[in-house]
């Protein structure tokens, strides 16, 4: 199971997943970020990994999916909080994260 | 090569729902073998990675059977193998270059084998079209005292 819960600041969109992505998680919350996004406009989506305890590709899959979208949106993703196991998965696909991050 | 100490199958349907079922009773299994916390995380996502493979690739537009076997050894040697009677993949080599994908590009990384490669010891592909594709893993534990 995964979740993501949404908080609003200003221009900034703050995305707090949990639980495990893997490709069949990835679906619910893929739709769920891209709904709420499509809704606020933020200037700046960030997704926080803080909650997350496994992840595989599809999390990178979905990362790099919603890179593009907030460039169409001329806004742009923060990836932070990655725990160990997601991090290494970051590293591996060369995605940018903050390893603290804002809150 | 020696006969493994203990094993177990699981075989279930190509649903994405299995993803975590799978991880899941990997973990349970591999319990007696004590791994240590990022050796366990390693082996669950490749598996994550080879069983999610198969749901994509292996039987489109329908549902087929996908057998996950778990082997351990003395000397803490885990083999995985998982397999599918699925479409095949036509050219091994190439599915297994990074980046290489035939999902859906917006959504898909195309990491999944560079992933398998990364946190596993050993990788092997065997694949025929029409037949299915058998992915063997391995993952040396370190031995305790």
């Amino acid at each position: 199971m995964a979740d993501v819960a949404f908080q609003s600041a200003g221009e900034v969109l703050m995305a707090y997943l949990s639980g495990e992505i893997d490709h069949h998680t990835a679906q619910t919350l893929r739709q769920r970020i891209d709904e709420t996004t499509l809704r606020q406009l933020p200037r700046v989506l960030v997704l926080d990994f803080g909650g997350v305890s496994f992840m595989d590709s599809s999390g990178v899959g979905l990362i790099l999916g919603r890179q593009r979208r907030m460039m169409q949106l001329e806004g742009k993703l923060v990836v932070q909080h990655p725990p160990a196991a997601v991090e290494r998965m970051l590293q591996l696909a060369r995605v940018a994260y903050q390893k603290g991050g804002q809150t | 090569m020696m006969k493994p100490i203990n094993t177990a199958r699981f075989v279930f349907l190509s649903r994405s729902v299995n993803e975590s079922f799978a991880r899941g009773a990997l973990a349970a299994f591999l319990a007696q073998a004590d791994p240590t916390v990022p050796q366990l995380a390693d082996i669950k996502t490749a598996v994550s990675e080879a069983v999610t493979n198969c749901i994509v690739h292996a039987y489109p537009g329908g549902l087929g059977v996908i057998t996950l076997t778990v082997a351990l050894y003395e000397n803490g040697l885990v083999k995985i193998t998982v397999a599918d009677k699925g479409v095949g993949i036509p050219d091994v080599d190439r599915a297994m270059e990074p980046l290489f994908t035939t999902g859906n590009p917006e959504e898909r990384a195309g990491l999944g084998f560079a992933v398998m490669q990364s946190f596993m010891d050993g990788v092997q592909v065997r694949s025929k079209p029409g037949k299915g594709t058998k992915v063997i893993l391995k993952k040396q534990l370190s031995v305790k005292e």
